[in-house]
């Protein structure tokens, strides 16, 4: 069924085509293109890479350029930036902000970053202890940040810091868009189990951010904060893989391959995938809800199943292999990924140890569900009314 | 493979008779209600399978000329999925479900102009006899034999499990011989059948044993023509797909008890559901659940496309069943010691769990089934 408004972005769309014919113009000038004529972030304002549009119009954008053979690559080279990033701009920031950083994001002239996780501050990121100080017209940054995807190859950090260590701890965040390349930043790789470094520790050594790069209020933090995880889960839930696929589609290509032929792995196999399959129709079921406007429970199951069968499949992918799971594909090093997409078995199998951990612990999502979803009242907390100086943490 | 294209979101109808059903199973099918009837002799209240009939449910998929309500699959799982809820006892599932299903599926259309009409009024109960063994789930394989008499056959066998058989008014008996498998029209009163009713662990829903020795029936009593092998697993998919859509609607339910009292029973000062002990466990109730309802509502809207199916089916048979067995003992624990109880009503809930998760295939059949359709 196409609506006014659909028929609107695909003559929009048609045009951009034409213009600018995939294959014949350099991808940069092309999602330049978009920008301006307010295909990025169709449910941004006029002007600010959107058309004032449902954002549910965006999906049919992509799918329109991604038929011509138009690249959406910088959704996944700056995924920080478009994903997250975009969206703290557009609900937080002044024009002139958007106006300055909105487009070469888009370009992916300029790649982002996020720092929210700190050694100390993993679960309770609301604990951070990144400080920055007023200075004038300026802000010093003083702290470390942790788990950063990214880091070394972006121009702009989102960072939260606290500017006030005397009131509770939600109350005294703020939220700086920093310079990655400014003096006294210093970014390390983090090597993880299987020896890649993937993400990166960052540290801040008297930083020097300008006023004008804050983020709505002083003390505003923790509201930017949750608008940045929103805008994250948005962008998790809103892929569809196809049936089969991923690490479940490994197992059973490993499954064929071998010649297994044992009635145990066989019931576990299946007992795997038919809870891939539910998981996928969860998805499936979810995104159409969220579309229709009705947005149920089914939306925020996702990442926690998704972790526990990442974890499990590849577990029995390594068990299917017998002794061949004694063997690795390669001789461990230490040194950043050169690519991505699925891991042979061994190595997802460590690699999605993190599955549960990154983007929110299974355990915190399952505080969430039960709070949020279910209504269950919240642990009591000894952090609530004190200051954050006079919490313990560490 | 085949995609699902059928929308989740409900229709106007279909929400509809979810109000009507949840309105009418509360008023008039408490659980009050339904601890009366487990204890009664037969489990059934025919006032109520009347009042049902009279709501359209008893012949909510049979087509309208035969004087059903001519509703599909969707509809099904919707009143269904209520009817979980609630424990719903009687033989809705044996007779509107399955062996409705196995008319359609197997029946000429003058058989069906015969069969149904009756069984939409809610005049008559039907069941399937169809397993022998404890562990044979398989309708391809069968004991009781079909011998060919002078224009007739002869049954001969013994079929147990056989929901609600002390109800039915038609027994639907599969016996093999000539042709293959056969399913026969049997009245419980034709000489040589032995209807024995069994103790079940759920009493909510009732099965009896039923004895057939020499029972000589006409050659009209035989379903269709040919090897019904095919039409009866279809049916049990479709009978697997249906019974799927009740335990979404139990598990729900008994999350919703234990999210209650979590909410409300207070230990060490505080309300249980706030220690995340307490909490995860209901969290994890709701990740089944949801799982759950997206097999359930899959199955049933891919009922017409018999490759998908096969795949759709089983995953909502080992999915639901196993969610809804694991949510009802869940619910147990976290009412503690009143949710041991005789009183409370936790126990009608993992016996019905417990008992669907068996009843037309374990989940480890259900999952061998699977492995088939999508060769593993």
């Amino acid at each position: 069924m196409i609506d006014g408004n659909g028929a609107r972005v695909d003559e929009l769309v048609d045009r951009l085509l034409d213009d600018h014919p995939p294959g014949e113009s350099e991808n940069i000038e092309l999602w330049g293109a978009q920008y301006d004529r307010g295909l990025a972030w169709v449910w941004h304002p006029d002007g600010f890479g959107g058309l004032g549009l449902e954002r549910r119009y965006q999906g049919r954008i992509d799918r329109r350029l991604e038929a011509a053979g138009a690249s959406t690559e910088n959704r996944r080279i700056n995924l920080l930036g478009i994903a997250m990033g975009a969206g703290v701009l557009d609900a937080h920031a002044t024009d002139e902000q958007k106006r300055r950083w909105l487009r070469p994001m888009f370009t992916t002239e300029e790649i982002w970053c996020q720092l929210f996780s700190e050694p100390g501050a993993g679960s309770d990121v609301a604990g951070l202890a990144t400080r920055a100080v007023r200075d004038g017209d300026e802000w010093v940054v003083n702290g470390q940040k942790v788990w950063t995807t990214l880091a070394h190859l972006a121009k702009w950090g989102m960072v939260v810091t606290r500017t006030n260590p005397d009131v509770p701890k939600h109350e005294g965040l703020t939220y700086f868009i920093v310079d990655m390349e400014s003096t006294g930043v210093e970014v390390r790789p983090l090597y993880q189990i299987t020896g890649e470094a993937e993400f990166n520790e960052v540290f801040f050594n008297d930083v020097r951010v300008p006023d004008e790069n804050r983020i709505d209020a002083v003390g505003a933090g923790w509201r930017v904060t949750l608008t940045t995880l929103m805008n994250e889960r948005l962008a998790i839930g809103g892929s569809t893989v196809p049936r089969a696929s991923g690490y479940i589609g490994q197992a059973v290509e490993v499954w064929e391959r071998e010649g297994i032929d044992d009635p145990v792995l066989r019931d576990r196999l299946l007992q795997l995938w038919a809870e891939a399959e539910a998981a996928r129709l969860t998805n499936i079921r979810a995104n159409e809800m969220a579309t229709a406007g009705i947005p149920g429970p089914e939306g925020s199951t996702g990442k926690l199943a998704w972790a526990n069968l990442n974890k499990e499949i590849t577990e029995f992918t390594v068990d299917a292999l017998g002794l061949d799971g004694t063997l690795y594909p390669e001789r461990y090093r230490l040194a950043r990924p050169e690519r991505f997409g699925l891991h042979e078995p061994q190595k997802a199998y460590l690699r999605t140890r993190a599955n549960s951990i990154e983007g929110g612990t299974s355990e915190i999502m399952l505080n969430i569900l039960g709070e949020r979803v279910l209504g269950l009242p919240g642990e009591p907390r000894v952090d609530k009314e004190r200051p954050w100086s006079e919490v313990l943490r560490g | 493979m085949a995609e699902n294209v059928v929308s989740y979101r409900p229709t106007e109808e279909q929400d509809l008779i979810r109000s009507t059903a949840r309105r009418f199973l509360e008023e008039r099918i408490p659980l009050e209600r339904v601890r009366e009837l487990m204890m009664s002799d037969d489990g059934f209240d025919r006032i109520l399978w009347k009042e049902m009939a009279d709501l359209g449910w008893t012949g909510l998929t049979i087509e309208e000329e035969l004087g059903g309500a001519g509703f599909g699959p969707i509809e099904l799982s919707v009143l269904l999925e209520e009817m979980g809820r609630m424990v719903t006892p009687g033989p809705f599932l044996a007779s509107a479900v399955i062996a409705t299903t196995v008319i359609q599926q197997i029946g000429t259309a003058e058989q069906q102009a015969e069969l149904l009409p009756p069984l939409a009024a809610g005049e008559r109960i039907a069941t399937l006899a169809l397993f022998e063994g404890p562990r044979q789930w398989d309708p391809g394989i069968a004991v009781t034999s079909a011998s060919t008499d002078s224009g007739g056959w002869v049954l001969s066998g013994e079929k147990r499990f056989v929901l609600d058989g002390h109800l039915a008014d038609t027994l639907l008996v599969t016996a093999s011989g000539r042709e293959g498998m056969g399913v026969f029209v049997v009245s419980p009163s034709a000489r040589g059948v032995g209807v024995t009713p069994e103790n079940v662990l759920d009493p909510t829903r009732r099965q009896a044993t039923i004895g057939l020795d020499d029972v000589v029936v006409g050659d009209e009593a035989r379903l269709g023509a040919g090897d019904a092998t095919a039409a009866l697993r279809r049916a049990l998919s479709l009978g697997t797909t249906a019974l799927a859509a009740e335990q979404v609607g139990g598990a729900q339910r008994c999350m919703e008890m234990s999210v209650d009292y979590a909410k409300t029973r207070h230990q060490f000062g505080r309300p249980i559901g706030s220690f995340q002990a307490i909490k995860h466990r209901c969290a994890n109730m709701l990740m089944k659940v949801e799982s759950a309802r997206s097999v359930a509502n899959h199955a049933a809207r891919v009922t017409e496309d018999e490759d998908e199916l096969a795949i759709a089916a089983p995953l909502a048979g080992s999915i639901c069943s196993d969610a809804y067995v694991w949510v009802a003992g869940e619910n147990i624990q976290v009412h503690g010691g009143i949710g041991f109880t005789w009183e409370h009503d936790a126990h009608l809930y993992l016996k019905r769990a417990k008992s669907s998760s068996l009843l037309l295939g374990s989940p480890a059949h259900q999952r061998d089934l699977l492995g088939r359709a999508i060769g593993i």
